[in-house]
């Protein structure tokens, strides 16, 4: 008789985390608290089903405007990337980038909102400066990658500036190119996004939309918001890039003024916390710090890592849902064309403009944002999961229907799976915290709320403490991948 | 009546034809094994045959078609996953049942891998893979096996106690074989391919490796 073995490390993981996620689901709250949630949900669809593209000729604009704060965010965050990937091997550098990526740009944007103002600065920094962050480190990482042979090929005494654009960058640019347009998609949600706090893109236009229950407006917006990203990659060409980029620069309004009075002293008073301006005393300094840690770090952060486990472990449960839906090896082509429509709408609908809707239909508890998370996420790591199912082969006797389902693609696709879902942790933190603003208790909420008040001591302190965490969870997420040997690369599979 | 009746003018993929004038008749008991140059079409052949016997045929493909993170049990039980009610196997699939288990093991017992029972595919040597997917094909309940080069990964020894299992469980079998020596002894019918047409098809018995010669000479000198 064989013992049976321990439990795989894979399903110990899995264990561990569902059950630290039914846990924090426990004291959740998850309650419905409209009246009538439904009434409302069906003027939605009914607006959704009747789309008004003439309702205001703000929808052309606003998309434009979305478009335009991407491109120049975009540009920018790959030339600031690019130059910051070089300098990679410093460790300042390296900490540097991973603190600005850590803080998430409506975070940014609040910040540079007191800077500068409506000016489109403020929107193309808050996109350009985390992007900067996130685009040094993968940029880095691929020219590491990059085939280190030709390099002892080239002939001694050749500059490092040649060296590095004949041998390493044609190596990497084809890579560039390919994340660029990913960010570019990226970018396009968060500029959608930058609306909510008031710049004038779809996010502002869809939120004053909704509010005046102009839903068959809401309903054009976002259709049109789903066929640019749809679309990108046909109108997405190298040649057109300067028109694009000289476009964007034309459109935004630039007039907005700002005073560099107003820059000096937000960094220099404003930011510094209030008993030490004011010379209170080390008493009030040490008040000030009891009230911040625990009247509102605690309890955010409890609540933005509470929401955060029950948002990753349904994305996972919602993600074996759904890649079936656009895999040759379980659907057939008509299914997997419909399946490839609700998955682009899906993740191309910002969690924050998802969990703003379900918000509004719903009343405030924690339950819009989990499952906007959850759709949100679920449907990026489906859509991957589901191409990577292309590349595998099933031998020519395999089983049909769900036992072919849940012994020869779930066990194949369960590891790759798992890599997605734990790289995407500190992104779906990063966007809990966020969700704050929308009024849900994570740390946003008391960011905001700070901002709110003209209080830029606390806020700023509440988002370090924001980024200090999103920094952890990417540390642990790291380690628990690579005990589990985890590779995000699905091509190592 | 025969089993089955291959009539065809050519076989191939893509555009590529690899299997011309293609006669062949096989017949419930037969032993049969292929014997060829490797690319002469005894892959296609094998393909041919199973999609023409459907699920009455258990299947070893060459490159095997486990999957990797399953254990063993697993991959053995899915012989007959057909046979199951799919709750069924979910539950197995989290949860063994001990009567699966039990049938499961006897199949593992005749290929000395009964110790693997519940080891992922994953950490298996070559040989053992091998021998999970003959194990696979053994658990089917069709009484035709088909298998692309089954002992390939494996020591001479352990090949003939493969074969010698193979053979005693399933009534029909059709395996392609590079060893002409191990064909010949255990099938009763040899099938040579050379160049994608069959020009042998005679019993095994009597036949000695060297009369396979012709199949293994190059064609263009």
């Amino acid at each position: 008789m064989i013992a049976r073995p321990e439990p795989s490390p894979l399903a110990r993981t899995t264990i561990t985390f569902v059950g630290i996620a039914f846990v924090c689901f426990v004291f959740a709250d998850v309650a419905i608290t409209t009246v009538d949630p439904w009434q409302e949900f069906r003027l939605l669809l009914i607006g959704i089903v009747t789309p008004d593209f003439y309702a205001t000729d703000s929808v052309a604009l606003s998309i434009g405007y979305t478009l335009a704060f991407a491109f120049l965010g975009v540009a920018l965050s790959n030339v600031l990337g690019l130059f910051l990937a070089l300098l990679f091997f410093s460790r300042i550098v390296r900490t540097f980038c991973a603190i600005i990526r850590a803080v998430h740009e409506l975070f940014w944007a609040l910040i540079f909102l007191q800077l500068f103002g409506l000016s489109p600065l403020t929107g193309v920094l808050a996109i350009a400066l985390p992007y900067a962050g996130i685009i040094a480190k993968v940029y880095a990482e691929i020219l590491e990658e990059a085939d280190p042979a030709p390099l002892k090929t080239i002939p001694g005494g050749t500059s490092l500036l040649s060296a590095f654009i004949f041998v390493r960058l044609p190596d990497a640019w084809a890579h560039f190119r390919s994340y660029s347009m990913y960010r570019l998609e990226c970018g396009i949600r968060s500029s959608a996004v930058l609306g909510f706090i008031g710049l004038p893109t779809l996010g502002f236009h869809l939120e004053t939309a909704f509010k005046e229950g102009r839903y068959s407006e809401v309903s054009a917006l976002l259709i049109l918001f789903y066929v640019v990203i749809a679309s990108m990659r046909t109108w997405m060409k190298r040649p057109l890039i300067p028109v694009y980029l000289i476009g964007a620069a034309v459109i935004l309004p630039w007039g907005v003024s700002f005073s560099f009075d107003n820059i000096v002293r937000f960094l220099t008073e404003d930011i510094v916390p209030h008993p030490l301006r004011s010379g209170a005393g080390w008493d009030a300094l040490w008040d000030w710090l009891y009230l911040m840690v625990f009247e509102q770090a605690v309890p955010g952060t409890i609540a933005t890592v509470q929401l955060t486990m029950i948002a990753l472990v349904a994305t996972g449960f919602l993600t074996i849902v759904l890649f079936p839906l656009i895999s040759p090896l379980l659907l057939g082509k008509a299914s997997r064309f419909c399946g490839h429509i609700f998955l682009v709408v899906a993740r191309s609908t910002p969690e924050y403009i998802l969990a703003f809707i379900l918000l509004q239909l719903w009343g405030p508890s924690m339950l819009p944002a989990i499952i906007a998370l959850t759709i949100h996420n679920g449907a990026i790591i489906g859509h991957l999961i589901g191409r990577y199912t292309e590349t595998v082969s099933l031998r020519q006797d395999a089983s049909k229907g769900l036992n072919r389902y849940a012994y020869e693609v779930l066990p194949r696709v369960y590891r790759p799976m798992l890599a997605l879902l734990f790289y995407r942790w500190e992104v779906i933190m990063r966007e809990t915290a966020i969700l704050g603003i929308l009024g849900i208790a994570t740390l946003g909420f008391y960011v905001d709320s700070a901002f709110a008040d003209l209080r830029f001591d606390r806020a700023i302190l509440l988002i370090a403490i924001t980024a200090l965490l999103n920094i952890c969870v990417d540390a642990i997420s790291r380690s628990v991948r690579s005990r589990l040997r985890l590779q995000t690369s699905l091509k190592q599979q | 009546m025969s089993l089955l009746e291959i009539r065809e003018e050519t076989v191939g993929y893509s555009g590529a034809t690899v299997l011309r004038d293609l006669k062949l008749t096989i017949e419930a008991g037969d032993r049969i094994a292929l014997v060829g140059e490797s690319g002469s079409g005894k892959t296609t052949l094998l393909n041919l045959i199973h999609t023409r016997l459907g699920d009455a045929a258990a299947l070893v493909p060459q490159e095997l078609g486990l999957v990797q993170a399953l254990s063993v049990f697993h991959n053995v039980y899915m012989g007959r996953l057909h046979q199951r009610s799919v709750w069924r196997n979910l539950r197995n699939l989290f949860l063994p049942a001990k009567v699966d288990v039990a049938l499961v093991r006897p199949v593992l017992e005749r290929l000395r891998l009964e110790k693997k029972l519940f080891t992922s595919v994953g950490e298996l040597s070559g040989g053992q893979q091998q021998r999970t997917a003959v194990g696979r094909a053994l658990f089917h309940p069709g009484d035709i096996l088909i298998a692309d080069e089954p002992v390939s990964a494996v020591d001479e020894h352990q090949a003939r106690e493969i074969l010698a299992a193979i053979t005693a469980d399933k009534p029909t079998v059709i395996l392609a074989m590079h060893d002409r020596a191990l064909a010949i002894k255990f099938a009763d019918r040899l099938v040579g391919i050379r160049d994608g047409a069959v020009v042998l098809d005679a019993p095994a018995a009597g036949m000695k490796p060297s009369d396979l010669d012709d199949l293994y000479r190059n064609v263009e000198p």
